[in-house]
C-alpha cells in the first residue's frame, strides 16, 4: 500500500475541477494508456491578458496521478501563461504535501500537461518532443532524451533510480540506464560549471 | 460501521478459528524443540508427524515423509527449482512458463547469471502453456520442468496431466506451484504425475511463514537450506512448530471444505463475475474461457486504472487486487495478463476478487452493488471514457 497524504486522498476521493472547459483555448494532453497514465488540461484563457480564466482536467491513471491533475488545476487558476509555467513539478508534489518518490511521475507529468497547453496555445511544438528535436531513449515509456534532461535539470536528480522515479525512464526493459547515467552525468557538469561562473 | 468485504484470498486467508486452536498449545505449553532427546519435545515431534500425514494425505503423496515442511511458497519453489539443479550438476538448462508467480518467474533472471538457460513457455488467450513447445524445449541437459498448477491472478489450471506425461515421457522432473490450486480444486500428485509440488500455509487458512514441498520419493534433491538434519536432511532449521501444527490442521479443514469450495464457493464467484459484467459496460473477463479455480475471477474495466479501482473500493470496504502496474510497485502492469495478450490498457485496469470458505452471498451482493457506481465515477475522470 502507498503511503499517499491525506492531502493525495482527498483531491482523488474529490478531485476539485474535474472534466474539460467547453470550446477550450488550450488542451494540454500527454502520457499514454500503454504506459498506464494520460492527464488531459483544458484551458479558457482570456484574449489580452493571457490570464486562466477556467482549467480541468480528466486523468486516467491512479490517485497521485487524479490529484497530481486536480491541484494543478488549482494552483494554475487566475494566473496569467506566465505566471503558471513557473509553476513546477516540485510545486504539485508540495501542494499534496509530499508524493511518495516511486510517484513523483505524477507530478512531473502534471508539469507536462500545463507545458503542452501553453504550447498548444502559443501554437509551439510539444515541450520535449521529438518535433522540438528530442530524441526518444525510453522506448518503453517514450521519453525523449529533452525531457529527461529538464527533469534533471529542475529537480537536481543524481540517479538513475531518481529519473525512473521522475519520469518513469528505464523502468521497464532497462536497456536505456546507460543513456540515461550520461544524461545525468552531462547535466550535473553543467549545473556544477554554471555554479562556479 | 463500514463493512470488511475481503475478497482478497489469493493474496492471503483468514486463519481458522480451529487452526488457531490447534496451533495454540505449541506456542505456549509445548514450546519443546522437536530434535531434543527428552519426553518434553515428545508433543511437538508428534505433532509434526501428524501435521506431514495430513498434508501428504491432502496432496495424495504416498508416503509422509515425501513431504518436507518450509517457511513458505516462495521458499519451496526457490527449493524446488535450486534443489533439483543441485543435484543435477551436468544439467544446465531449465523451462518456466510465462505466466508463473514471481516465485518462479523472477528465478529465471537467476538462473542466467548462474550460467543456465531458460526458456519460457508461452502461453495462449487463455493462460494455458504451449505443449508443444514444451515438448520441443526438453533437451539432454533439462534439469526441470516447473509450470504452475493454477494461475494466482486469474484462477487458469494447467493442464498438468499432460504436462507431466511430456516431462515423462522425456525423462525429466516436473516441479507445480500449486499454491492457488491446493484446497480449491481436487489435487494429488501421484494422478497428475509430478515429482514436485508446492503449497502454502497462508493461502489455506493458516498463518503466513509456513509452506511444504512435496519431493516424490527417488527425485534427484539437494537441500536449499543446508545446516542441521532437520526434515531428513532435506531442510536444515529449526522447524516453525506451530505454523507446522497449522498447516497440518488447515490441510486437513481444506480436505473437508472442498466440496463447498467446488459448489457453494464457485455459485458465488460465478454470480459475482456474471452481475458484474452484466451491470458495468465495457467489463471483460480474463481467461473466462478456461478451467478455472471456483474462487477467482479476473475482470478489466476499460478506460479506468486499477489501483485507483483499488483505492475507491477499500473506502467502500472491499478488499481485492489489481493487475495494474501501479499497485505493483513496478512500472509495468501484470506479466501474466500481458502473456495472455490482453491489450496493455486492459492489463492496467484489471481487478482479481478471490473468495474463500468465509464469503457469503450478502459479500457478493454488497460488492454488486457498490462496484458499477464507483466505475463510473472513475470513468467521468478519464479522458478516454465515452460520454
Amino acid at each position: 500500500m502507498w503511503d499517499y497524504t491525506d492531502k493525495v486522498m482527498e483531491y482523488f476521493r474529490n478531485p476539485k475541477n474535474l472534466g474539460d472547459v467547453d470550446n477550450p483555448d488550450a488542451v494540454g494532453e500527454v502520457g499514454s494508456m500503454a504506459c498506464g497514465d494520460v492527464m488531459r488540461l483544458t484551458l479558457k484563457v482570456e484574449k489580452g491578458t493571457d490570464r486562466i480564466l477556467d482549467a480541468r482536467f480528466k486523468t486516467f491513471g491512479c490517485a497521485s496521478a487524479i490529484a497530481s491533475a486536480s491541484i494543478l488545476t488549482e494552483l494554475i487558476k487566475g494566473k496569467t501563461l506566465d505566471e503558471a509555467a513557473q509553476v513546477s513539478n516540485d510545486d504539485i508534489a508540495r501542494a499534496l504535501g509530499g508524493l511518495p518518490s516511486a510517484k513523483m511521475h505524477c507530478s512531473v507529468m502534471g508539469h507536462d500537461a500545463l507545458m503542452a497547453a501553453i504550447a498548444n496555445y502559443r501554437h509551439a511544438p510539444q515541450p520535449d518532443s521529438e518535433e522540438e528535436g528530442g530524441k526518444i531513449v525510453c522506448r518503453c515509456f517514450a521519453v525523449t532524451d529533452k525531457h529527461i534532461e529538464r527533469v534533471v535539470r529542475e529537480n537536481n536528480l543524481a540517479t538513475i533510480e531518481d529519473v525512473t522515479n521522475f519520469t518513469k525512464a528505464g523502468g521497464a526493459c532497462g536497456s536505456c540506464h546507460t543513456q540515461i547515467q550520461d544524461i545525468i552525468d552531462r547535466v550535473r557538469r553543467e549545473l556544477a560549471a554554471e555554479k562556479k561562473t | 460501521m463500514k463493512p470488511l468485504i475481503y475478497a482478497d484470498n489469493n493474496a492471503t486467508t483468514r486463519v481458522a478459528p480451529e487452526v488457531v486452536h490447534e496451533m495454540l498449545p505449541f506456542c505456549t505449553e509445548q514450546y519443546g524443540n522437536p530434535s531434543s532427546m527428552y519426553a518434553f519435545a515428545q508433543a511437538p515431534a508428534k505433532a509434526m508427524d501428524t501435521a506431514r500425514e495430513r498434508v501428504a494425505a491432502l496432496v495424495g503423496a504416498e508416503r509422509p515423509d515425501e513431504i518436507i515442511f518450509t517457511s513458505c511458497g516462495t521458499e519451496s519453489d526457490n527449493a524446488a527449482v535450486f534443489g533439483t539443479l543441485a543435484a543435477l550438476p551436468d544439467k544446465k538448462h531449465v523451462v518456466l512458463s510465462s505466466v508463473e508467480h514471481p516465485a518462479v518467474y523472477n528465478l529465471a533472471e537467476t538462473l542466467q547469471h548462474r550460467g543456465c538457460r531458460t526458456t519460457m513457455l508461452r502461453v495462449d488467450s487463455q493462460g494455458i502453456v504451449d505443449l508443444d513447445q514444451l515438448a520441443n524445449s526438453i533437451w539432454d541437459d533439462t534439469a526441470l520442468v516447473s509450470v504452475m498448477w493454477a494461475n494466482n491472478e486469474t484462477g487458469v489450471v494447467s493442464p498438468v496431466k499432460e504436462i507431466a506425461a511430456i516431462c515423462r515421457a522425456k525423462g525429466v522432473a516436473f516441479h507445480t506451484d500449486a499454491v492457488q490450486a491446493v484446497g480449491k480444486l481436487p489435487v494429488n500428485v501421484r494422478e497428475a504425475g509430478a515429482q514436485l509440488l508446492s503449497l502454502s500455509g497462508h493461502k489455506i487458512h493458516a498463518p503466513k511463514g509456513v509452506g511444504a514441498l512435496y519431493i516424490k520419493r527417488g527425485t534427484r534433491f539437494r537441500p536449499f537450506f543446508v545446516g542441521g538434519h532437520q526434515e531428513h536432511g532435506r531442510r536444515a532449521g529449526t522447524e516453525n512448530v506451530p505454523g507446522i501444527v497449522a498447516l497440518g490442521k488447515a490441510c486437513e479443514l481444506a480436505a473437508a471444505y472442498l466440496q463447498d469450495e467446488v459448489t457453494r464457493v464457485r455459485a458465488l464467484r460465478d454470480r459475482l463475475e456474471r452481475e458484474i459484467l452484466a451491470r458495468v459496460p465495457d467489463s471483460f473477463l480474463n481467461g473466462g474461457g478456461a478451467d478455472r479455480t471456483p474462487n477467482t475471477t479476473s475482470i478489466s474495466f476499460e478506460y479506468i486504472e486499477g489501483e485507483a479501482i483499488l483505492l475507491y473500493m477499500s473506502d467502500a470496504g472491499i478488499c481485492a487486487s489489481s493487475g495494474s502496474a501501479c499497485t505493483s510497485g513496478s512500472l509495468e502492469p501484470s506479466h501474466v495478463l500481458r502473456a495472455m495478450g490482453v491489450p496493455i490498457e486492459l492489463a492496467h485496469s484489471a481487478v482479481r476478487f478471490s473468495l474463500s470458505r468465509y464469503n457469503t452471498d450478502a459479500d457478493v451482493d454488497y460488492i454488486i452493488d457498490k462496484l458499477p457506481p464507483i466505475i463510473a465515477r472513475l470513468r467521468e475522470m478519464s479522458p478516454f471514457a465515452p460520454k
